[in-house]
């Protein structure tokens, strides 16, 4: 049977394939192809934002899982993160638990409070929802503040490098591929599950919960599983964080992390699994851009010295523009360049006859 | 006594951030998650015109107030009037990145130092010896006549008014109240500029008896849960519950430790999540709106 070009679906292998033509095959061979090829060009600051990048990947498409997928608005990201990073710490100090023990028990560990904070979400909705992972952020950070000085940790606690047998993961090059590796399969993981039936059915929960029902999806179990997902994600996030940053304290943990994880679906685009990723890498590599910018420009010595206050101010500037002007993030902006590139030297689709 | 002076002291502060909150979620169910960091802004308002005039109480009290307002109503004009039609999830982040920026803009107009705005007035914060044995300052006395000032003036002001029946209409349903001719582009500017107003008020209150520093937006979020407990869309609620809160607050501090007492407002929170979500006073059917 001859097809007729690639943009011609004749089975559902076709249809459900991820990278269906030659042309998505070959940019995305040359994608992989530069980021393994990244760490021998790169200088060691720039590697080290490329981990953080990719750690942020999957905090990001955790959060949008819950909240551009299934429209549960959490303001406990924070929180889960720091239950994730300090049940591996704790397993790590009090029982010097290997990390292929530490960091499956903190991915149980989140999947559960998912179900605790997923309770909630049965009975009240929007911002009341919002605010109760809120006041959940506050309880993690108390706990895990108390454990930390309770316990003489007053600075924080170690993480040793991961080791399996004989291998010890160490060096910027190594954790770079062993992350990148992790936030791919993420990605993977995500792409397939929000294409799946528990996607379409936090979408439907999403666009109108009632209807949804109507249409035999089990809104109790879908909520509870996206919130239980979500969450398992979301310390698996904290626990290479704190393998990463090989030390973890409460104060890192903060309602501004959960604000710039926020940023990330919100700048990137609620929804979309590229957009995710699109904001973490924006959001990861701002502050470094505003360094460099700020060296390279003549600016008052004013805004040298508060660096920090300069990176504060452009972030919310920053977010502020993309929720008013932008509401789409990064991702409309460039189906917008993608499609003015398809159509050029037109500027409309042709009217379909 | 001193434990009773003490939760009379805090709720006021929490009444005076809490009926922000209400005042705003009422006329356009927005969640001001910048309060805090408005409140901040009233602070440092009352710190750059106590330098101007030093000694003028008088003088700086009410600008920094006026400055409050006119932030609230430039907020709304600048800010949330671009967002109406958006989702209600989009204006509250809108909220929060203003607070970031808003701490960014304080960082590097006045940087990151403490400061005491009452100290560079020139005055003093005498501590008073109350009947019973309790010790105040003068400005936790005034904190606590202001409070209560703040809510029968905005009682009288929904009740009575023509123009706080016009908001109460508003909030009840925006959109009939455009066609019977109200503006309601005022009416929520005007709730906004209320909003701040208080949140100005406790700024200066909480600067001249605290401290001043970008990190006291922070009690912002404390007061939040107060507006909640009380109902959201209830200025009545806010005094009960304000009490309520800053009393286990100080209980907790005197008798757990100071840690427990900046997550006990939250665990309330969550306790009256699970069985009312709506808080004492709030309307039951809220809920399903937002």
């Amino acid at each position: 049977m001859n097809r007729a070009g690639p943009y011609l679906k004749t089975s559902y292998a076709d249809d459900s394939a991820l990278a269906g033509t030659a042309f998505l095959r070959t940019w995305l061979a040359l994608l992989v192809a530069a980021a393994l090829a990244f760490p021998f060009v790169a200088t060691p600051l720039l590697l080290d934002l490329a981990c953080r990048a990719a750690i942020a990947v999957v905090g990001a498409h955790a959060l949008n899982l819950l909240t551009g997928y299934t429209g549960l608005v959490s303001l406990g990201h924070a929180g889960l993160i720091a239950a994730g990073a300090f049940t591996c710490a704790v397993l790590v100090e009090e029982l010097k638990a290997p990390f292929w023990v530490a960091m499956p028990s903190s991915i149980v560990v989140g999947a559960l409070l998912g179900l605790v904070v997923g309770i909630p979400s049965l009975r009240i909705k929007g911002l009341y929802l919002a605010l109760s992972t809120l006041a959940l952020h506050f309880v993690i950070l108390y706990v895990v503040g108390e454990y930390q000085s309770g316990r003489g940790f007053a600075t924080g606690l170690l993480m040793p490098r991961p080791a399996v047998g004989p291998f010890t993961l160490s060096g910027a090059k190594g954790w770079y591929y062993v992350l990148l590796g992790v936030a791919a399969l993420t990605t993977l993981f995500c792409l397939n599950l929000v294409r799946t039936r528990p996607g379409r059915a936090w979408m439907a929960i999403r666009d109108r919960d009632v209807a949804a029902a109507a249409t035999g999806v089990n809104v109790t179990y879908y909520k509870l599983l996206a919130f239980v997902v979500s969450s398992a994600l979301t310390a698996f996030c904290g626990s290479l964080w704190a393998y990463y940053n090989g030390f973890v304290s409460v104060e890192a943990f903060n309602f501004f992390m959960t604000i710039e994880y926020i940023a990330m679906i919100v700048i990137g685009g609620m929804g979309s699994i590229l957009g995710s990723i699109l904001g973490a890498l924006f959001v990861t590599v701002l502050p470094y851009g505003i360094d460099a910018a700020i060296n390279a420009l003549p600016v008052p010595a004013r805004l040298q010295t508060h660096l920090f206050a300069v990176k504060f101010g452009a972030f919310g500037l920053l977010m502020a523009l993309f929720l008013v002007l932008e509401p789409q993030g990064l991702v409309r902006i460039w189906s917008r360049v993608k499609t003015y590139f398809e159509l050029w030297p037109f500027r409309y689709p042709p009217l379909k006859g | 006594m001193q434990l009773f002076a003490n939760t009379l002291v805090l709720a006021s502060t929490y009444v005076l951030l809490a009926t922000g909150y209400v005042v705003v979620y009422r006329a356009s169910r927005v969640l001001n998650l910048a309060h805090g960091e408005l409140m901040m802004l009233g602070g440092y308002a009352f710190f750059a015109l106590v330098s101007v005039t030093p000694g003028q109480l008088i003088v700086a009290v009410p600008a920094a107030l006026l400055v409050s307002f006119l932030a609230g109503v430039a907020v709304y004009f600048a800010v949330m009037r671009p967002m109406a039609g958006h989702p209600v999830f989009s204006a509250v982040l809108v909220t929060v990145s203003l607070g970031i920026l808003l701490r960014g803009l304080v960082i590097l107009g006045w940087t990151a130092d403490i400061k005491y705005p009452l100290a560079v007035a020139g005055y003093q914060n005498a501590p008073l010896h109350m009947p019973g044995g309790a010790v105040l300052s003068g400005v936790d006395l005034f904190a606590i006549a202001t409070a209560g000032a703040l809510l029968l003036g905005l009682w009288l002001f929904f009740a009575k008014s023509r123009f706080g029946i016009q908001m109460r209409a508003t909030a009840e349903n925006s959109r009939l109240a455009a066609q019977r001719g109200i503006d309601i582009h005022l009416v929520f500017a005007v709730a906004w500029g209320i909003s701040t107003f208080a949140a100005g008020l406790a700024g200066v209150l909480y600067t001249s008896s605290v401290r001043l520093d970008p990190e006291i937006g922070v009690i912002g979020l404390k007061a939040f849960p107060v507006a909640l407990i009380g109902g959201l869309d209830s200025l009545a609620g806010v005094l009960p519950a304000a009490l309520l809160i800053a009393l286990l607050e100080i209980l907790a501090i005197q008798y757990v430790s100071p840690l427990l007492s900046e997550v006990v407002p939250f665990l309330a929170l969550l306790l009256m999540l699970c069985v009312r979500p709506w808080g004492l006073f709030g309307t039951k059917e809220e809920i399903e709106r937002v």
